[in-house]
């Protein structure tokens, strides 16, 4: 029985938090919720973790799993590789750690009688964004990608008892996010018309003989593959926020409750750029999308201006959420920028700078949520000369600050170096370049609220007492590993490396 | 003329996803940008079953008789799934809608910054 | 429009019909045409009908919030637990041979059936939902009784 629920994990793993948050829903007494969502979010961590295990050891290095036992063109394959494994134990262990956080957070923040909905979606964003992660499936992707969105959308709405424009900054993310997932369907469907697949390998596998006949006299369905990538291609770019497309993330982000904010910035970009990657290497291969398209010099652009315009955005912000959602952008730059460099290094930066990413900014994240539980507030203003009042809690956003820096000895730092020399390899110093200067920018945002933490002063005193255990606890666990990632790499270069050498091959 | 006269179905498609774009981006009532977003959702929905008719082909159930052509069933099935998905996203944009203008009286997008920007945030 | 008799019988003869024809569409779910997207919504566009004339709140008199809210779950739940029946069974996700492990081919309807049954009774519910959401306390006529209504109604008129 638990051998062949182990043959089950890929499905489970999505499965489990959905029934879960049905349950949620339907019970509706308001102090269970977390509890449901804490159990169902630890289990999800340990199938993750048991699932990864599997695939590392497995000969091919992947694992297929078919829904109602389907042959493969014709079902829906869930499809796990040491990619798509480390990314899930990425988001399920974000969703552990910030759930057992939220509780106080999210009580403080939420009006009682929408708690047990609140869970519910926090439940079933969490559904989708696994599912993006394991599924083989171009269409349920989509689906999938709704199923987090609109959950995500009401989550983001529920900010409104802080401050109204959370509402407004909903429906923002609601229409860009809609448009960016509708384009991802046409784009599908241009695939479609190409391939009559739509189990993402089989369409790569069809597209061969169509790429082969296009420096011949007959070429087939050349502008359909072409339009078709770059309708995903734009999609996608929309639902990570990559730069002249980020126009939703900023507001969403701030005026989200903290936990959710925490739970987005940690997670769901993540699971974009995953789709990303997913699609220029798995589905269309690197030689098409980079090789004859030339999107990787596209893509740099984008991620190029993400970092200095991000960055700079990020120095003039007074609301220190909203100066962490513009630093977002930013680091979705520097994640964009490495696979557009789609050399080894690269590859390995940006998969490595997901996983650092994840920890730094959801630790900053809810190092602000207790500042908000404490102060009501999150402006410059309300941070000064805190240093005293809740010395761990600043200390850990300092400590995430000087991740973004890429400080030596932070994670930051590691992700930088692959980056760097990904660029010095592929020969774009202009990149190397850009990394730097964003380094710097991001010195200058990070002190600007050091300085403020630590040396303001505030004209009258506030009796404010250090955040309590619970919330505390999460945020310096996420800190301390993204510190113990900068020391010790060696796991995660592990993993990245080994996912980056998975897609590299795949690509060839 | 061939050219628009062959792909008629595509034309028709692109036409009416402009038309929701158009509206998406031009309208500043929240409501009407909902409803553009529908329109372009249906734009989607037609150009997916257009793709699925096969020249000749019936209805995709088993028919009597041999070397019957079918029409692609699957666009129809997955279709089936994104109207649904659409009318989560109408709920969910509208239920938004609803609670704005209960807050701030007015559903209409530069209003809305108007009386954010005289707060001052 | 409670008071316009012609509407009145024309919701009340047409309510059974609209159901009667959403089971058969129900029915014809599982191998054929029809289903249970198509019998939700045709169930749900019933009682919209009788929502639209005899007004929000009586509608939620029939069909109350915490029903709709407990089928929109529980709907989904069959849906899940067909696949976690056939899981725990020893079959994949969703493999209905598990309903029926003599004859995997002749389990399939019966597979699809408890799955269509478990879609008809959330997509019923989850648009129930919807209209609710959209008409609870912004119709005039629910927060109003009736003769207050009609007084708007002139007013609107003058």
């Amino acid at each position: 029985m638990l051998e062949h629920l182990r043959t089950q994990l890929p499905a489970l793993i999505v499965v489990t938090p959905l029934t879960m948050g049905l349950i949620v829903a339907l019970i509706g007494r308001r102090q269970i919720g977390w509890y449901i969502a804490m159990a169902t979010t630890a289990g999800v961590f340990a199938m993750t973790l048991q699932l990864l295990m599997d695939v590392l050891n497995h000969g091919e290095r992947s694992l297929t799993y078919l829904m109602g036992n389907w042959p493969v063109p014709y079902g829906i394959a869930y499809k796990a590789d040491p990619l798509s494994a480390s990314v899930m134990l990425i988001v399920a262990a974000m969703a552990a750690v910030i759930t057992f956080y939220a509780r106080r957070s999210v009580a403080s923040e939420v009006p009682v009688g929408k708690l047990h909905y609140f869970w519910g979606l926090w439940l079933f964003c969490i559904t989708g964004l696994l599912g993006i992660t394991i599924t083989g499936d171009a269409f349920n992707l989509y689906v999938l990608l709704e199923i987090s969105s609109l959950s995500t959308y009401t989550l983001v709405a529920l900010g409104k008892e802080r401050n109204r424009r959370a509402l407004t900054s909903a429906i923002n993310y609601l229409l860009l996010g809609t448009m960016g997932a509708c384009f991802y369907l046409v784009g599908v469907a241009y695939l479609y018309m190409a391939t009559g697949s739509l189990n993402i390998p089989d369409i790569a596998e069809r597209l061969q003989p169509i790429y082969a006949s296009w420096g011949t006299d007959a070429p087939l369905y050349q502008k359909t593959v072409i339009a078709g990538f770059a309708m995903m291609a734009v999609g996608l770019s929309l639902k990570l926020a990559l730069f002249p497309l980020h126009g939703w993330l900023p507001n969403a982000y701030t005026y989200a409750p903290s936990a959710v904010s925490a739970l987005l910035a940690s997670t769901a970009t993540k699971v974009g750029a995953y789709a990303f990657m997913r699609v220029i290497f798995t589905l269309v291969g690197v030689g098409f999308a980079f090789g004859r398209l030339h999107t990787d010099i596209a893509l740099m652009a984008c991620s190029g201006a993400a970092i200095i315009v991000g960055s700079w955005m990020a120095i003039r912000q007074v609301n220190v959420k909203k100066l962490l959602a513009y630093s977002s952008i930013a680091q979705i730059g520097y994640i964009a920028l490495g696979f557009a460099l789609a050399n080894r290094d690269g590859m390995t930066a940006s998969v490595i700078h997901l996983i650092n990413h994840a920890l730094t900014k959801g630790g900053m994240f809810l190092a602000l949520g207790m500042v908000m539980y404490r102060l009501g507030g999150t402006r410059l203003s309300d941070l000064r000369g805190l240093g005293r009042k809740m010395p761990l809690t600043m200390a850990a956003f300092t400590a995430g600050g000087l991740g973004l820096i890429g400080v030596p000895l932070t994670s930051g730092f590691v992700s930088k170096w692959y980056l760097v020399s990904g660029c010095l390899e592929g020969g774009r110093y202009e990149m190397a370049a850009v990394v730097l200067v964003g380094s710097l920018l991001a010195l200058i945002y990070v002190w600007r609220v050091v300085e403020t933490i630590y040396f303001g002063k505030r004209d009258e005193e506030v009796q404010v007492r250090e955040a309590p255990w619970t919330m505390l606890v999460p945020t310096l666990l996420l800190i301390g590993a993204s510190l113990y990632f900068g020391i010790n790499a060696s796991h995660t270069a592990y993993i990245a490396q080994a996912a980056a050498d998975y897609l590299l091959g795949a690509a060839r | 003329m061939d050219f628009i006269l062959d792909y008629y179905n595509y034309w028709a498609c692109i036409l009416i996803m402009l038309i929701g774009l158009y509206g998406v981006m031009a309208k500043s009532n929240l409501v009407k940008k909902i409803l553009a977003l529908g329109i372009f959702q249906t734009g989607i929905l037609v150009f997916y079953i257009s793709i699925g008719k096969v020249e000749g082909g019936t209805g995709p159930v088993r028919a009597a008789g041999e070397n019957v052509v079918y029409s692609n069933p699957l666009p129809h099935a997955l279709m089936l799934t994104a109207i649904v998905v659409g009318v989560a996203t109408m709920a969910v944009g509208l239920a938004i809608v609803i609670n704005i203008r209960q807050t701030y009286g007015t559903a209409d997008e530069l209003d809305i910054e108007a009386i954010e920007h005289e707060r001052g945030d | 429009m409670k008071e316009n008799p012609i509407m009145r019988l024309a919701v009340r003869w047409n309510l059974p019909f609209m159901v009667v024809f959403a089971l058969y569409t129900q029915t014809h779910g599982e191998l054929g045409p029809g289903g249970g997207f198509q019998s939700g919504v045709i169930v749900a566009a019933a009682f919209f009908l009788y929502g639209l004339v005899f007004g929000g709140a009586e509608m939620r008199r029939v069909v109350p919030r915490w029903f709709t809210d407990l089928l929109a779950a529980g709907g989904v739940l069959l849906y899940v637990g067909t696949g976690l029946y056939s899981m725990f069974m020893g079959y994949e996700f969703l493999d209905h041979a598990a309903v029926m492990p003599s004859n995997p081919g002749g389990a399939e309807p019966w597979g699809m059936t408890l799955v269509e049954y478990g879609v008809g009774l959330t997509v019923f519910a989850v648009m129930m939902t919807i209209f609710n959401e959209i008409t609870e306390g912004t119709n005039p006529e629910d927060n109003q009784t009736g003769e207050s209504g009609a007084d708007t109604e002139f007013g609107a008129r003058a």
